[in-house]
């Protein structure tokens, strides 16, 4: 596969109160961005295990985006703080087995922020592009 | 009543916008005043709900041009555009009226000298909210109208249409806007890619909000945002650009002039003709302001008996207020209408349910066209008959619209032809449909769990508009994932737990006995604790209330029908000092004098108030002279001819609060010595009084006292907190107060015979009862409720809610209001017979848990807890709400989030990286 159409597989968490929210209002206004990502629908960027996130990894997902709602918004309070605490443990341990840990992104975006939403997926799924294939990816292919 | 007409059949509208796309007519959009454009047929806001479109008969051509256009009518999908419909005129028989109409923004057009109308960029603060929005009129990029530059230099004029009697005739504060004025800065300079300078100018800072002060201390010390002391007289043109210069006094006297890109003027409230025609309409009376006219001890009761009054119209105020008096008006109409409770209620339909716990899954799959919105970009006949060949697939089917009546009862007929115990939709957000389809399969016998949907509109056809084949692609996926979850998804139980129809009320205070009396009055029995022996609290202490109200006639009667009352219980003597149980079903022990009683009840409120801090400067306690504030209230009542004979008196504000130690506002103190202030000025009109202040905070209609007292001669002299006045006193006991005149520069010594300090409101002994309730405090040690804006009386803790100084320092109708919000929101549970727990929740397996009790710390309802004698955590799923931080948590995976339980996330992640592993395989 060559780097000219490299098509990255991007998996999304997103929280359904805020970002989930925004990215059905990125919809409804029509903007548009790349079709790369798969979204999986979480209660709270909270309930996304280190393990959920690995797995993505490990099955060949080139970047993992996770949406929550803006510190202070969550609809449960304080689930976003986790993912937090969550996001500086993951991103060491990605750099850690050789992985850029650029490729693991947090966002909050509210379901007001239908711009934002979409303009982050773009800058993702960009750099992601930029980033080529994941090693990890490549790793396990080769084993 | 009358309901004007929409054009738009509700029933048949999806909310495409496909009418809007074609309508020709463009308008300015009221929701970003004017800064964008809408078309006329439009939804009112993107998150508008419900998500329904409407024509604007003012501006449509339909009905501008006599019968022209249509275009809506022609490219609507579902046929929705209706130009029959007319104004509807209706009757409904009511037992009550809650007015919450609001306020209107001041319209600075008035004042000339601020060139408002002229200058394109001075703008009004609420303008500048819409600028800065991400759904805004420039998608949250900050630029000035003018020229779309990104502004380096923004300066917010304070109170535009507040304290002011020359543009207009609002002499009140408006509450709010140096609140905004300072947010508004720190997300400027958040926004900013340049350095961005933020001026803010004023009068006074009224930050006299929960957590406010600590928010403009962060705005000036951290972001570094400019306070300047200084009322703006004229803004003039800078030529050749489209930059404003201001001329402004600086506090030493100097003149100075600033040039700014943009100025934001912070306009403030007043209420608008329209709903004072509304008032007059209904027979309730407004006040000189304009506001609806309120007593102290009624707050939310307008002049007329069974109409109430929440929000702005009450008065200017925050969120946080208006949410609160939201709850107090819907109190005090259930409390009038509770005879007629649930008599209009409906039941709904019960559905026997089929057991399919043993059956093989057996999924339907409906693919939605949804008219052309799906179906024009995504190849639906493919993604369909890709369904067919995943696992455990029995049905697919095509539909164009699969929300519709039809469709909904093909799918039931589906669900028993083919025997299906799973459905999934693939059509557009879950968040708006999922309960339509659950409540489909629930009529076809099915648990409404057993459902899944693939988000292939909002998120596929819509924003993947031009790449049909990727967007295929997409939704294929997303069923595939759909379907994968949905055949593991057994069906969850919902389950009653009965409610224990009485409340208690830690706290004998004002708001303590207006909650009880609240509980008592929609039904319910009470029980009062209060610590000391008599019922009262500090409102006993109280002269009256900041519009003049006698205070004690209206607690003397409070306290007699609290204690007259059949259904409350008052303890004296007594504290709680165990709790078992939790939402609907507490036992709380309740100890009075040594002996243990068990009280159950379903709900707590929690109102144990406040103290007043002692201070250990200004000479208190060391001089007869000094008094805090309520022992000057005293004073005051028994006519102490110290006070009475005195020829000069002084008040200290601040005393304790807005400190480093005390890092908030006490609210109250301001209005109480104005208020004093004024009363010794009555007594004395020769009195010299002088109130020692650093910012005034009257907000609101208490402006008016400030304003009196000014006329009357009180003489109000600014310090700052680095240079605190000086009390000292010489042998005879005779007060010295030193200070330094703000405007003159120099120290005057004042000889007050009696100096009053403002002291702070703290609260005491709270952690116990905080602990009791496993319910949080803030630093500054007050309650600190569930959310501060949405959610101001609730804990996160379901069951117990709180009211009073406990919370935070406010004046008796605000304490009175949140007491009566407590109670509608306690009333939510004991009004129902039993609580709804179950579905999404998580569940822990004890056979895997090892007890580590990693899950209990980061569940923010306390709804885990350790069993120390199995050595196992346990999730009360009554108070469990669904978030599954504790299954991410958990080392060992044994916790079950319903719905969303790891195997079902795994299977996602696997599902939507399947086929790119299959085409690298088959690749080679």
């Amino acid at each position: 596969m060559s780097d000219t159409n490299f098509e990255p597989k991007i998996i999304g968490f997103f929280c359904n109160w805020c970002t989930y929210a925004g990215a059905d209002l990125a919809g409804v206004s029509r903007l548009q961005y790349p079709p790369n990502i798969r979204v999986i629908r979480v209660m709270c960027s909270g309930t996304v295990s280190p393990h959920h996130v690995l797995r993505a990894f490990q099955k060949g997902a080139d970047g993992v985006l996770i949406g929550g709602c803006h510190i202070g918004d969550c609809h449960y309070l304080r689930g976003n703080f986790m993912t937090i605490k969550r996001m500086r443990f993951l991103q060491d341990l990605l750099k850690f087995t050789g992985c850029e840990p650029g490729r693991l992104h947090l966002e909050w975006i509210s379901a007001a922020e239908g711009p934002k939403f979409a303009e982050t997926v773009r800058n993702f799924t960009e750099k992601i592009i930029k980033l080529g294939p994941s090693r990890l990816k490549l790793a396990a292919r080769a084993a | 009543m009358r309901q004007r007409a929409r054009y738009i059949d509700m029933a048949k509208c999806i909310a495409c916008g496909l009418c809007a796309e074609k309508c020709p007519k463009k308008v300015p959009d009221e929701y970003n005043l004017g800064l964008a454009k809408r078309k006329a047929v439009y939804l009112d806001y993107a998150q508008a709900i419900p998500p329904k479109f409407a024509i604007d008969k003012e501006t449509c051509l339909f009905f501008k041009k006599g019968g022209k256009c249509k275009a809506c009518e022609k490219f609507c999908p579902t046929g929705a555009v209706d130009f029959s419909q007319v104004d509807e005129d209706k009757d409904i028989a009511v037992g009550a009226v809650i007015l919450a109409a609001g306020f209107r923004p001041y319209d600075p057009t008035k004042y000339s000298a601020y060139h408002y109308a002229n200058f394109p960029n001075v703008i009004t603060g609420l303008e500048f909210e819409r600028i800065l929005a991400a759904a805004g009129p420039f998608s949250g990029h900050m630029v000035r109208p003018s020229d779309h530059k990104e502004p380096t230099r923004i300066a917010w004029l304070q109170c535009v249409g507040s304290r002011d009697l020359n543009h207009c005739d609002n002499s009140h504060c408006s509450a709010v806007c140096c609140m905004y004025a300072i947010k508004e800065a720190i997300i400027a300079k958040e926004h900013s890619k340049e350095p961005l300078d933020a001026a803010i100018f004023y009068m006074d800072i009224r930050t006299h909000g929960k957590e406010f002060e600590k928010y403009y201390w962060r705005a000036r010390d951290e972001f570094g945002v400019r306070f300047i002391r200084s009322r703006i007289h004229t803004i003039d043109p800078v030529p050749g650009t489209d930059d404003v210069a201001i001329r402004y006094l600086m506090e030493d006297g100097t003149l100075k002039t600033e040039i700014f890109d943009m100025l934001i003027l912070s306009n403030g409230f007043e209420v608008s003709p329209q709903v004072l025609e509304l008032a007059k309409t209904l027979g309730v009376e407004v006040n000189a302001n304009k506001f609806a006219e309120t007593s102290s001890f009624t707050p939310v009761s307008t002049s007329r008996p069974g109409v109430y009054v929440c929000g702005a119209f009450q008065g200017p105020k925050d969120i946080p207020q208006s949410v609160m008096e939201a709850s107090a008006a819907a109190a005090a109409s259930s409390e009038l209408l509770s005879p007629a409770r649930f008599s209009l209620a409906k039941k709904k339909p019960v559905f026997e349910e089929r057991d399919v716990s043993q059956e093989v899954p057996r999924i339907g799959v409906f693919v939605c066209h949804c008219g052309i919105n799906i179906a024009s970009v995504v190849d639906v006949e493919a993604v369909r008959d890709y369904a067919k060949t995943l696992p455990y697939v029995e049905h697919v089917e095509n539909s164009l619209f699969a929300c519709s009546q039809d469709t909904q009862g093909l799918i039931k007929e589906r669900i028993r032809e083919h025997k299906l115990n799973r459905v999934v939709v693939a059509s557009c957000t879950p968040r708006t449909h999922e309960p339509t389809f659950q409540e489909t399969i629930k009529e076809a016998g099915l648990n409404k769990y057993l459902f899944q949907m693939a988000n292939i509109r909002d998120q596929g056809s819509w924003v993947h508009a031009n790449v049909p084949a990727a967007a295929t692609r997409r939704a294929k996926d997303q069923v595939r994932m759909a379907v994968a979850t949905a055949a593991l998804q057994p069906p969850l139980q919902e389950f009653d737990l009965p409610v224990t129809k009485a409340g208690l009320v830690i706290g004998g205070g004002a708001a303590g006995m207006e909650a009880a009396m609240g509980l008592a009055g929609q039904g319910y029995k009470v029980d009062l604790v209060e610590k000391k022996d008599f019922l009262g609290g500090h409102a006993l202490k109280l002269n009256s209330t900041w519009n003049g109200e006698a205070v004690q006639p209206y607690v003397d009667d409070l306290i007699k029908r609290v204690n007259n009352h059949p259904q409350i219980e008052v303890r004296l003597n007594s504290e709680v000092t165990n709790v078992e149980g939790f939402v609907g079903n507490f036992k709380s022990t309740v100890t009075t004098q040594g002996r243990d009683s068990v009280v159950e009840h379903g709900t707590t409120i929690i109102a144990m108030g406040g103290h007043s801090f002692k201070p250990k400067e200004y000479l208190y306690k060391d001089n007869p002279r000094v008094l805090l504030s309520l022992e000057m209230d005293q004073a005051l009542r028994e006519k102490n001819p110290m006070i009475t004979g005195a020829k000069c008196a002084a008040f200290i504000q601040c005393v304790g609060s807005r400190e480093p130690e005390r890092p908030y506002c006490s609210r109250v103190c301001c209005t109480h010595s104005v208020e004093s202030a004024l009363q010794l000025k009555e007594i004395n009109p020769d009195m010299d009084v002088y109130v020692l202040y650093r910012d005034l905070r009257t907000y609101g209609l208490r402006e008016n006292l400030y304003k009196e007292a000014r006329e009357k001669g009180v003489i109000f002299i600014r310090y700052n907190l680095e240079d605190k006045p000086k009390v000292e006193q010489n042998a005879k006991g005779e007060l010295t107060v030193t200070v330094r005149d703000h405007i003159l520069g120099i120290l005057v010594h004042l000889h007050p015979e009696v100096l009053t300090l403002a002291s702070a409101i703290i609260v005491k002994d709270q952690e116990k009862l905080a602990q009791l309730y496993k319910v949080p405090l803030t630093n500054d040690g007050f309650f600190l409720e569930a959310h501060m804006k949405l959610r101001p009386v609730d804990f996160a803790t379901d069951g117990v809610f709180v009211a009073g100084l406990a919370h935070y320092p406010k004046p008796m109708d605000e304490s009175i209001a949140q007491a009566k919000a407590a109670v509608a929101r306690a009333s939510v549970v004991l009004a129902q017979d039993a609580i709804r727990a179950g579905g999404v929740v998580a569940q822990i397996d004890a056979a895997a848990c090892s007890g580590c009790q990693a899950c209990v710390g980061v569940c923010p309802f306390g709804a885990i807890s350790y069993k120390e004698r199995e050595d196992v955590c346990e999730v009360n799923q009554a108070l469990c709400k669904g978030c599954g931080t504790c299954a991410a948590n958990c080392p060992s995976e044994c916790i079950t989030l319903f719905g969303f339980s790891h195997k079902q996330i795994y299977t996602q992640v696997d599902e939507a990286l399947a086929e790119l592993e299959a085409m690298e395989e088959a690749a080679g």
